[in-house]
């Protein structure tokens, strides 16, 4: 097939935009390694995961507490935020009138541009307070799991929405032919139908609650620690480079790259997972 | 305009651009009236307003300052990429290839919620409470409550400062909340009742005045205030600090002198920073 000169033209430009969007990728990953790779070579990856503590000043460089405290915080954030996003679509999809609809949705989009420094705010002079008078000190996974749940829910709300609204009316129809009710559509051919859909909203709220950093920063009490309990304080990956670049030095300055290595993998893993979890087609 | 033009135009643009960028760098280098200061988030919002006023009575001088910490401070200014660092503590033994200009002084003050009944702390007591050893204010005549404590994070000058004054190693610190700079310290004080932190005394003192709900505690007897921080009395004090790396040129001595006198004390007061006398 031969192509017209004006869609070779596109063909060149649009291979040419999209190498350079690769190349920021791949310039960011060279230069996180370029940046870790001196402390890496020096006391090698091992000791990221075997050292006493988080003590950079006095060479200790353990991340344990920190990977685990940002699983945490981001499993948890997803598993409150996936229900009540992926219910809320199926509302206004079919139970809400088109009007309720369309302003419940236009609230959730004007929920998901709310600034991440807004929603750390309200959590430190609100959350953090009542969950402190529930159970001392009060920063702590639950508040960080709260403020990142409300954060993520648009994401999977909006993106589930829109699969849904995807979905060919004819599968709509068919099911009404076989007298089904609503709600035995909506989960027996809808939900199944928009699976792709839902499993992308869930992996894009995954990876901004996994990236979040200035609301977890205010509301999590950031000590490097294995919680022990909900109400125990936590420190995630982001919120150690953001309280520590700014006066970190030489080896402590390369550890910050090292976390943000350890939290660029931990992306990339997500990524390659929900890639295996689509139905293949 | 048609594609022909703009793709003919393109290049003229880039000569533009490029030619005005050479032009910029070599009037800069000339003159030297532009000056870039980098470093000290403490010390940063002092001198951006003492470089507003040097502008204006300077016309040709610019001044750029950036934030970042006062690591940044010294590194930039190691590597050249800054003319003068800002940095919250005086410089230590490993960093006499630097020169230090002092301009004004803090002192670093244990806070608590207002609502607190308790009116100080022994150095014995502060020890205590960032070891752990007292994790309930009833232990030191409070009320029945656990103690939050709230600590400063890893490489902080506020933090290698507090250590130092109570001879701690950062291990044995035990601290329920870790946090950045002083604003964040103050609201998450102001915000429990039961807990208790370390803060600049000028940034708590600002606080106070404008009505928070946290109250500076004495150290050692010694109120914590800007007064004794000028005079010498308070136990806890750093010089805030402009460095370059060797001698300074005339251009950023003419800066430094500025910085360091008498013309500018009125700004440290707005800031509240002791003026160096």
């Amino acid at each position: 097939m031969s192509l017209y000169r004006s869609d070779r033209n596109l063909l060149v430009i649009l291979r040419i935009l999209s190498a350079l969007s690769g190349a920021v990728l791949i310039l960011i990953v060279g230069f996180l390694l370029l940046e870790a790779l001196p402390i890496l070579n020096q006391i090698g990856w091992w000791r990221f995961f075997s050292d006493p503590g988080w003590y950079p000043t006095s060479q200790q460089f353990n991340l344990t507490p920190m990977v685990v405290g940002t699983l945490l915080v981001t499993l948890g954030a997803v598993v409150l935020a996936t229900p009540l996003g992926v219910l809320s679509a199926i509302f206004c999809q079919y139970y809400a009138p088109k009007a309720v609809a369309t302003v419940y949705r236009r609230l959730i989009e004007l929920l998901a541009g709310i600034p991440s420094v807004v929603y750390g705010f309200w959590g430190l002079v609100v959350l953090v307070p009542m969950i402190g008078r529930l159970h001392p000190p009060g920063p702590s996974l639950l508040a960080g799991m709260l403020i990142l749940a409300v954060m993520i829910l648009p994401t999977v709300m909006l993106v589930t929405d829109s699969s849904l609204a995807a979905i060919p009316p004819h599968y709509w129809k068919g099911s009404q032919a076989l007298g089904l009710g609503t709600w035995a559509t909506v989960q027996g051919v809808c939900l199944p139908a928009a699976r792709s859909g839902l499993i992308t909203g869930v992996m894009l709220a995954t990876a901004r609650a996994l990236g979040e950093t200035l609301a977890v920063l205010m509301v999590c009490g950031n000590i490097v620690q294995v919680p022990q309990q909900v109400f125990d304080p936590v420190r995630t990956l982001t919120a150690n480079i953001a309280l520590e670049m700014a006066y970190a030095l030489e080896q402590h300055r390369a550890a910050l790259f090292v976390s943000g290595l350890v939290l660029m993998i931990g992306v990339t893993v997500l990524v390659l997972v929900s890639e295996l979890l689509q139905p293949q087609s | 305009m048609n594609r022909g033009t703009f793709l003919r135009l393109m290049p003229l643009g880039f000569a533009l651009a490029l030619g005005l960028q050479a032009c910029n760098s070599t009037s800069a280098s000339n003159a030297s009236s532009k000056l870039v200061l980098t470093g000290s988030s403490t010390v940063a919002p002092l001198t951006a307003e003492i470089a507003k006023r040097y502008e204006q009575e300077n016309p040709s001088a610019r001044v750029d300052v950036q934030s970042g910490g006062s690591s940044r401070g010294i590194a930039d200014v190691r590597q050249k990429v800054a003319d003068i660092g800002m940095v919250s503590r005086s410089l230590n033994d490993q960093e006499t290839d630097l020169k230090a200009f002092p301009i004004a002084k803090d002192g670093i003050a244990i806070i608590v919620h207002k609502d607190n009944p308790i009116g100080q702390l022994t150095e014995e007591q502060v020890i205590g409470i960032y070891t752990d050893k007292i994790n309930n204010w009833s232990q030191i005549g409070g009320q029945d409550a656990p103690i939050t404590v709230v600590n400063k994070a890893e490489g902080r000058s506020t933090l290698e400062l507090f250590l130092k004054h109570f001879k701690l190693e950062s291990p044995n610190i035990k601290a329920d909340v870790v946090i950045g700079d002083n604003e964040q310290g103050i609201k998450t004080v102001a915000g429990n009742p039961n807990s208790v932190g370390y803060v600049s005394v000028g940034t708590a003192a600002s606080q106070v005045q404008t009505g928070g709900t946290i109250k500076l505690l004495p150290l050692n007897g010694v109120v914590a205030s800007l007064e004794t921080v000028e005079d010498g009395t308070f136990p806890l004090s750093r010089s805030l600090t402009l460095i370059t790396s060797g001698s300074p040129t005339p251009a950023q001595q003419k800066f430094l002198d500025f910085a360091q006198s008498q013309q500018v004390h009125d700004i440290v007061q707005e800031q509240y920073f002791v003026p160096l006398s």
